[in-house]
């Protein structure tokens, strides 16, 4: 475990050193956990991703950067109380994924890079069970670690200016859904009719770091019928 | 009460403070670029500091207000006019029932805010009343103003002056307009520093960069020497912040701003100190940044006595009213 600054006003705590798809997330949300227990004055919001845990603080509300480092280092050697995380005891969420060409303009693309046929990437991109590793990007965005090593595809040389809201789509060995339409370099197979960040919900995103997720292939009627 | 935008003018969006508590869900803080001339003109107008005002862009902005009002504005060279009067930076001004607001084009600097006594009245959305852009919520409709929009306004105090009338006082000099002809920013070493060449790391401190024209609020591209890894490779995303240099593989470096997203994958090689992000939310394409390290303490003690003298410029502002 180490702590650094991240700028004046924000400092990276690196949970573990080597990245490891379960271990690492599991360390990462008991970390998570652990700091909002410790409701540390100063301490303005958290953001996890793979390794890390970033604190935001306010630089006015601190003694000195040594000193609110030690404070972080403490909540983080505190135990918890038995948790109940929300993974594991928590069924996985189904997100249902049309494949259909119109909706996975680089489906031909990944199944090329992988010696497969587009319907044998399907079928082994749909039947994974995924994890999220965390959220960010954009608002209420799913970095999923679970993707078959084979389905890994490099992600676009010239991102393209506009993905729709929904797609499903794959940049190197992660997998993700673009909630809202935005620019992106990552290679588009499918896309969901769900309805990924709401700021009318709370949380306003639908997914949150350690959620397990299964993807069922549905058809072109089905999401219509399933659109929101 | 409403305003009527006449002229939206280049870009304007209705901005506050910005949004905290949902990074976990990829929402960025966005609200003003410069969340500090914010507060001051909001300070300026009798608001709470988080009250919503507008971000202008290159200004044309036109504004016509059913009521009287305080307004007061901070930020780039802008001229402003309340009907035929001059209403310099920093000072408040009383525009009178009818009356229009012109923000012409800046002289330098880029972005003004004006905030407006009552603050815009929009709906909170996840705790704030900033528009994310690229989110397309909070603010006005989710969007940047445009010629017609009707602006509902908040209460305010009793207003027992009569108009046209400008104070005498004002914010100090160096908040009402940024000192942008010293494009300096200082920074403190970021997480990546060592993964970088030492030629890269003399360059960052001694060259000029340019700022390109895919610049916007999410960021500043700049353009100069390329800054490279001694070795290169992927690493995992992780948190980024507003301030945050980072350098793609191209090795030209990008000026992390208030839209930013919440976490990303280029290394880091520093990040711009909170008080110089005044500055950086002028740069506009064209303009040359230099950059200057100071140690993490100093970067926090310079904060803290910003923080301290806009505490007693409100105490102040208060003996003034008084």
């Amino acid at each position: 475990m180490r702590i650094e600054p991240l700028g004046d006003s924000a400092l990276l705590v690196r949970v573990v050193e080597e990245f490891h798809p379960e271990k690492s997330l599991d360390a990462v949300l008991r970390a998570t956990r652990q700091l909002e227990a410790a409701a540390i004055p100063g301490v303005i919001e958290l953001a996890s991703a793979y390794s890390t845990v970033a604190v935001f603080y306010d630089p006015a509300r601190i003694i000195s950067f040594e000193e609110f480092k030690t404070q972080i280092e403490y909540a983080l050697h505190t135990s918890l109380e038995p948790a109940r995380p929300r993974a594991g005891a928590v069924p996985a969420i189904e997100v249902p994924v049309c494949y259909e060409n119109e909706f996975a303009p680089d489906l031909g693309d990944v199944a090329q890079h992988a010696g497969l046929s587009e319907d044998e990437v399907v079928r082994r991109h749909s039947s994974a069970r995924y994890r999220v590793n965390c959220v960010g990007f954009t608002p209420g965005f799913p970095y999923l670690t679970g993707l078959p090593a084979e389905l890994a595809t490099p992600r676009r040389a010239t991102p393209r200016t506009e993905i729709p809201a929904g797609s499903v789509a794959i940049g190197g060995a992660q997998t993700g859904i673009y909630p809202s339409k935005s620019p992106g370099g990552w290679n588009v197979i499918g896309r969901t009719p769900l309805r990924l960040f709401d700021v009318k919900q709370e949380p306003p995103a639908m997914f949150q770091a350690g959620d397990r997720i299964t993807l069922r292939q549905i058809s072109r009627e089905e999401f219509d019928s399933l659109r929101q | 009460m409403n305003a009527t935008v006449v002229s939206a003018g280049f870009l304007t969006s209705v901005q506050d403070l910005g949004r905290t508590g949902f990074r976990q869900s990829g929402v960025s803080t966005g609200g003003a670029l410069d969340a500090h001339a914010m507060r001051v003109a909001n300070a300026l107008a009798g608001n709470d500091d988080n009250a919503a005002g507008l971000e202008a862009t290159l200004g044309k902005l036109r504004l016509r207000f059913e009521d009287e009002r305080i307004v007061a504005w901070c930020g780039g060279a802008f001229t402003v006019r309340i009907g035929d009067e001059n209403l310099p930076p920093g000072h408040a001004g009383l525009i009178g029932a009818g009356d229009e607001l012109v923000m012409a084009a800046p002289n330098e600097g880029s972005r003004g805010w004006l905030a407006i006594s009552g603050g815009i009245d929009v709906p909170l959305v996840l705790g704030s009343r900033a528009t994310d852009l690229r989110g397309n919520f909070g603010g006005h409709d989710g969007r940047t103003l445009r010629d017609g929009d009707v602006l509902p306004l908040g209460k305010h105090g009793d207003l027992e002056i009569a108009a046209p009338w400008i104070s005498e006082w004002s914010a100090p000099a160096p908040w009402a307009v940024t000192e942008y002809r010293e494009r300096f920013l200082r920074i403190v070493k970021g997480a990546n520093w060592d993964a970088f060449t030492a030629e890269a790391q003399t360059s960052l401190v001694t060259a000029s960069f340019t700022v390109t024209a895919d610049s916007d609020r999410m960021g500043a591209r700049l353009d100069g020497p390329n800054l490279d890894r001694n070795e290169a490779g992927d690493l995992l995303s992780e948190a980024v912040a507003p301030g945050t240099l980072q350098v793609p593989p191209s090795g030209q470096p990008i000026l992390l701003l208030g839209d930013c997203q919440t976490i990303g994958g280029y290394p880091k090689i520093a990040h711009v100190i909170t008080v110089d992000i005044s500055i950086a939310a002028q740069l506009w394409p064209g303009d040359r940044v230099r950059f200057h390290e100071v140690a993490l303490a100093e970067a926090q003690q310079l904060f803290l006595e910003r923080e301290n003298d806009f505490a007693r410029f409100r105490v102040g502002l208060d003996l003034h009213r008084s």
